[in-house]
């Protein structure tokens, strides 16, 4: 395979992800130091949970004083959905040797989950060499940003001024719209919508996300798998890979 | 100068918290494939849940923003959407960036 198209596709993929998530690990940092953490305990954050909403909802339950166990319960909440992630990668990055694979996992983040998949089903491996250059660009843009954010929290002000609240939800619209063509896609996608518009309304954030996942998953379940020749996706390329 | 001090340092019970949460999100990463692993071979129905994942999970990242989220957000929303049917991720963020722009300070709408 081509090692130069691993290394400049995984960079170039990072880097639009760097791009697009600067805006949070800033507004992170600002956030983190205004709730009473220091720069250095704002960067060991980003670098060490490295999860954008969770580490969000985790700073804000701090700021409240509220007891560090429902902390962590709720971050686990909120990074929940990684499990799905791990299991539905688990061919690809279960084919790397061993210290790299449990390396990949600690780097599976939401557009690092995207793009792998969407590699494999483009029939490109997602080699290591092309997740690490990813995943690192990544990592080291999220934990750079969150140091900004945090030495330059005061002067940031209200982030809706700018726009910037709006930046996830489009980006996780786009993440969502790439995998369109899928079997069942429109069915699951609706059930995990309704579900966790229905479960945000009842129990709240951050279970809204788990409520919608397994309703979107229960449905693909009961919903009849594709016939074999309909869809030549990821699916066959795992085995092939298995 | 104590202020610079403080801006820097880490205290200890924060630094825990910080760890356990840190531990708990790396085993939610690694939680599905130790599963799958543990299966000799994967059955139809779930790989039909694996395939579901990306929509599922995205999903619930979306919906519950446009449906609670002013109206500016739920404009700026439907715009990227309609974009995102031709055009690429980076392109779908700076059009919907510039939507909510445009609806808070061309049109006075929200936030």
């Amino acid at each position: 395979m081509n090692r130069h198209e691993q290394l400049t596709n995984g960079l170039k993929k990072g880097a639009v992800v760097a791009l697009s998530s600067a805006p949070f690990g800033v507004l992170f940092g600002a956030i983190a130091v205004d709730n009473g953490f220091s720069i250095t305990e704002a960067a060991l954050m980003s670098g060490l949970v490295y999860g954008g909403a969770s580490q969000l909802v985790g700073i804000e339950l701090f700021g409240h004083h509220v007891a560090a166990w429902i902390i962590v319960l709720s971050i686990l909440a909120v990074n929940f959905r990684h499990v799905l992630y791990s299991a539905a990668l688990a061919t690809v990055i279960g084919r790397y040797p061993h210290v790299e694979r449990w390396l990949a996992f600690f780097l599976l983040v939401d557009p690092q989950f995207a793009e792998t998949v969407k590699r494999e089903e483009a029939g490109k491996t997602a080699t290591f060499r092309w997740y690490f250059a990813m995943g690192a660009v990544v990592w080291v843009s999220w934990v750079l940003t969150t140091i900004v954010g945090a030495y330059f929290g005061r002067m940031i002000g209200d982030p809706k001024a700018y726009g910037i609240d709006v930046l996830l939800p489009v980006y996780f619209l786009g993440l969502t719209m790439g995998f369109r063509s899928r079997h069942n896609f429109f069915p699951v996608m609706l059930a995990g919508g309704i579900g966790s518009v229905i479960a945000f309304h009842f129990i709240g954030s951050p279970w809204h996300i788990s409520v919608g996942a397994v309703l979107g998953i229960l449905v693909a379940t009961i919903l009849p798998p594709p016939k074999a020749h309909e869809e030549p996706d990821v699916s066959e390329m795992e085995k092939e890979a298995m | 100068m104590e202020n610079q001090m403080s801006a820097l340092s880490i205290d200890a019970n924060t630094a825990l918290l910080i760890v356990v949460a840190a531990i708990a999100t790396y085993f939610t990463r690694i939680g599905g494939y130790v599963l799958m692993s543990s299966m000799k071979r994967i059955p139809p129905r779930v790989e039909s849940a694996l395939n579901a994942v990306p929509a599922a999970v995205l999903t619930t990242l979306v919906a519950p923003p446009f449906i609670y989220g002013g109206w500016d957000i739920k404009i700026a929303m439907v715009v990227a959407l309609v974009v995102g049917l031709r055009f690429p991720g980076l392109t779908i963020l700076a059009v919907g960036w510039a939507a909510v722009m445009a609806a808070r300070y061309g049109f006075g709408i929200g936030p």
